[in-house]
């Protein structure tokens, strides 16, 4: 077994065209392999001192966000805690300072666990994630990436340079809650993001993405019901119901599917207020799971 | 299963409270294995080693990792502190001094990695609140002291210091 700490994206794209694969903060591949989920790779690429992975650019219609910046810099960055809340709502929940410190956004994506924080988030903001080989580079939706539990269909030689996002319209907050037994060193046990733009008084757009209730990230449909409307209890409890509907959760250790599908209705509907409330201009401190003391019992 | 190209063993120069510490390790060796056995320093615990309990917390350029589930070789070129480099000579580090005097070390596996963890906390915010605290140690777990003096020894070096 061999590692190489690469210093440029060629010697990366170069390493995994010759068969090795991306190690970035290691916490999801380290840690799987101590925990007997699978052995590490033969070849390792460590990808984590690459300056172009870690910048965050605001360009004039999107903003590009490197695969390597780390969750303790999404969740503290100016431009994503402004922009991009939901982001930040989720990296600030992952694991403990530790894990926040060396995982890293691309990772969290390209694990492709149903149960990524940042994914939700990502897919409400409309994120598309830049993917690039030795042969060029390609910008592929979110939807066509996951393909199912741990499983991407990026090829095997293909790096996530960046995650882009389209810049944000006036009047439009994000917000991502989860549903936890601690407050940290957590996975989710359900989780959902929500974007809302206004138009005026009413609802202009909504997205609402659900984390840990599908083989993949799953964007809620059928939510154009409520445009026009105001954000009223009415209208909460419709974006409660139509997401409880829509999952399609299982049974494990962590909690029951009937569980699960009556928790991700709340999840949903407090993301979506949250994200209504920072679109009307409230500033609500992230992570929203501790501002408004919703997600983790306290 | 192992193969020979397993076994192959890397140069690496590790730099730990500011000295190099040549090594000769496989590439799958975690750093605190190599901390403990390779180059010496056995102050880093290892509770759980899948990075659940925080014991095993050292500092990569100044911020905490868990060391049980990062390869050594990735840290080359960077610096390490371990708690053998909180001390200066005889003279304690005031979180050391604070937490042996409060009673927040009981049978004291934890607490090199609490203070790793804490440490880190107080260059960032030098002047934490409660919940700040509790959030900076987040990632450490003890089966002893039930947490409050701990908090208490963190929360009365942040007045020390500050
Ligand atoms: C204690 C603990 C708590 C955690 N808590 C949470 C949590 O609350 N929420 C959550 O979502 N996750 C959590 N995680 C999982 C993990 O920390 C995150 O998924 C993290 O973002 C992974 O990033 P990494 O850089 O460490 O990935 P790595 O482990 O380095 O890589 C993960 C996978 O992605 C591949 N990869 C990495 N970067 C790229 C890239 N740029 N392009 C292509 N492939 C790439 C690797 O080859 C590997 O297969 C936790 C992990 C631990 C150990
Ligand atoms: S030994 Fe590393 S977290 Fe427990
Ligand atoms: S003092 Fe024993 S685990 Fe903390």
């Amino acid at each position: 077994m061999t590692l190489t700490i690469a210093t440029s994206l060629d010697d990366i794209l170069a390493g995994l065209a010759q068969g090795a694969r991306p190690i970035a903060g290691g916490t999801d591949l380290v840690v799987g392999s101590r925990q007997g989920k699978g052995s590490l790779p033969d070849t390792l690429i460590a990808i984590d001192r690459v300056a172009e992975l870690n910048t965050i650019d605001v360009g004039a219609d999107a903003t590009r966000i490197g695969s390597g910046v780390t969750h303790a810099r999404l969740m503290t960055d100016t431009t994503v805690v402004e922009q991009f809340t939901s982001i930040a709502d989720a990296s600030a929940l992952v694991g403990s300072p530790a894990t926040r410190n060396v995982g890293t956004l691309g990772g969290n994506v390209m694990n492709g666990s149903p149960a990524m924080d940042t994914g939700a988030p990502l897919v409400v903001l409309g994120a598309k994630a830049e993917l690039a080989s030795t042969s060029g580079t390609r910008t592929i939706g979110l939807d066509e990436l996951w393909t199912g539990p741990g499983q991407t269909s990026a090829n095997e030689d293909e790096l996530c340079v960046a995650l882009v996002i389209p810049n944000r319209p006036t009047a439009s907050g994000s917000a991502y809650v989860r549903l936890e037994y601690r407050r940290a060193m957590e996975i989710a046990i359900v989780g959902a993001a929500a974007s809302v733009e206004f138009d005026g008084d009413a609802i202009g757009a909504v997205n609402v993405a659900l984390t840990a209730v599908a083989p993949t990230i799953l964007e809620v449909t059928g939510l154009n019901g409520i445009v026009g409307s105001a954000l009223d209890d009415a209208t909460l409890a419709q974006v409660a119901e139509i997401a409880s509907e829509q999952a399609a959760p299982i049974s494990d250790l962590r909690a029951s599917d009937k569980y699960r599908r009556h928790t991700i209705g709340v999840m949903a509907r407090r993301a979506v207020d949250a994200a209504a409330r920072r679109a009307a201009g409230e500033q609500i401190a992230v992570p929203v799971n501790r501002a408004l003391g919703v997600g983790a019992v306290q | 299963m192992s193969t020979p190209s397993n076994r192959t063993l890397n140069a690496v120069e590790l730099q730990v409270n500011g000295v190099a510490y040549p090594v000769a390790i496989e590439t799958s060796r975690n750093l605190s294995g190599v901390l403990r056995d390779e180059v010496g320093l056995t102050g880093t615990k290892e509770g759980c080693d899948d990075c659940e309990c925080g014991a095993c917390m050292v500092l990569l350029d100044g911020q905490p990792i868990n060391s049980c589930s990062y390869l050594a070789v990735q840290a080359q070129g960077r610096e390490i502190t371990t708690i053998e480099g909180l001390a200066d000579g005889d003279d304690l580090h005031p979180l050391q001094r604070n937490i042996l005097a409060m009673g927040g070390v009981q049978c004291g596996f934890c607490t090199p990695g609490m203070l790793m963890s804490a440490t880190a906390l107080l260059e960032r915010n030098p002047t934490p609140t409660e919940d700040e605290i509790k959030i900076g140690l987040s990632g450490n777990l003890c089966r002893c002291t039930g947490y409050a003096k701990i908090l208490d020894s963190v929360a009365a070096t942040a007045v020390e210091i500050s």
